[in-house]
């Protein structure tokens, strides 16, 4: 298909679209009103088990086997990320000190903030995920703080010690560990929302590290055979 | 004009599926997915807006007080995840399309051979 055929028919496809939503658009409750049913009936069930955090009741609670699937999509999706990144035969892996960034490419106000910012993001990351039930936060976000909280020390120019604090088999058990545990708490004990939280941050945490770490992989030790 | 933030959602969509259209490139595809899918973040949350309402955290207001609707707000951070984890798998096969095709150019990718 020319570029100009395909323009053609973005254009008739997307004029049918913007249509089509615009109309349905106009018959939704208008931008701010007061008709809000779900939300409504979430509130009393919530504080009826003591979670103030709503978001974190509906997810963990009210709605829980939803999140059973979404955690699973979770964990497919970085398995598969994990295994299409993984090194193939014509490759070879280089080790790791070769490619390093030593110390001397990063400036040291980089160094030393990534090494101070390392214990503070860390404890952040456990804090968001600790207080979910209680305030904005949960196992999702906190999980993304703490899985990206490890790489400042990469940013910090040392790719060898960020090999040394996330061993990868550690990290893979914990995933399944984590999502095997999601499983259990979603089925039998959905409510539980403060364990909930610990295993999705710890599951959340693990995916981020994994994927991050293939993604490493491949941009600084895979080198091609010629 | 009561109904435009749900025309925004609608634009940000379009603007995510031009992209995907015209691209020549597919971490920049990808990228488009992206912004495609936003739109259903802002979407469900207008959707959930209510006028002089607060966030459904009930640790410092008391009960009783109106709150947006927590229900859509639960479905975009699920959306935000899975949004998310996708992101990372289709970046996963690109590198690999890279790889053994040599070129991330989708007119260029016609043919299914491995």
């Amino acid at each position: 298909m020319s570029h100009r055929v395909r323009l053609l028919v973005l254009a008739f496809g997307g004029a049918g679209l913007a249509v089509m939503f615009a109309m349905a658009c106009l018959r939704l409750p208008h931008f701010g009103g007061s008709w809000h049913p779900y939300g409504e009936r979430v509130v009393p069930g919530a504080l009826r088990r003591g979670t103030p955090n709503v978001v974190s009741s509906v997810n963990f609670d009210q709605r829980a086997f939803d999140t059973l699937g979404e955690e699973l999509i979770l964990m497919a999706s970085a398995l598969a990320a994990v295994l299409i990144l993984r090194t193939v035969r014509a490759e070879q892996e280089e080790s790791a000190g070769r490619h390093a960034y030593g110390p001397a490419q990063v400036f040291d106000a980089l160094r030393i903030t990534g090494y101070l910012l390392l214990p503070i993001t860390f404890l952040t990351g456990v804090y968001v995920v600790a207080h979910g039930y209680l305030s904005p936060g949960g196992g999702f976000q906190g999980g993304v703080v703490l899985g990206s909280a490890i790489h400042l020390i990469y940013l910090a120019g040392d790719y060898p010690a960020l090999a040394r604090i996330r061993p990868i088999p550690m990290v893979e058990s914990g995933e399944a560990l984590a999502a095997g545990a999601f499983v259990i708490l979603a089925l039998g004990f959905a409510g539980q929302v403060t364990p909930m939280n610990a295993v999705v941050g710890m599951e959340v945490g693990c995916a981020v590290v994994l994927v991050l770490a293939r993604f490493f992989e491949q941009a600084l030790l895979v080198k091609e055979h010629a | 004009m009561s109904h435009l933030p749900y025309f925004v959602a609608g634009w940000i969509l379009l603007a995510g599926v031009y992209g995907l259209v015209t691209t020549r490139n597919l971490v920049h595809a990808v990228v488009c997915l992206s912004v495609a899918q936003s739109s259903t973040y802002v979407l469900l949350l207008t959707i959930g807006f209510r006028k002089k309402a607060t966030a459904p955290v009930f640790s410092d207001i008391k009960p009783g007080r109106h709150v947006v609707d927590a229900v859509v707000q639960a479905m975009t951070l699920t959306d935000i995840v899975v949004g998310a984890t996708v992101t990372a798998l289709l970046l996963a096969l690109t590198v690999q399309v890279a790889k053994r095709r040599g070129t991330v150019d989708p007119d260029e990718l016609r043919s299914l051979e491995p």
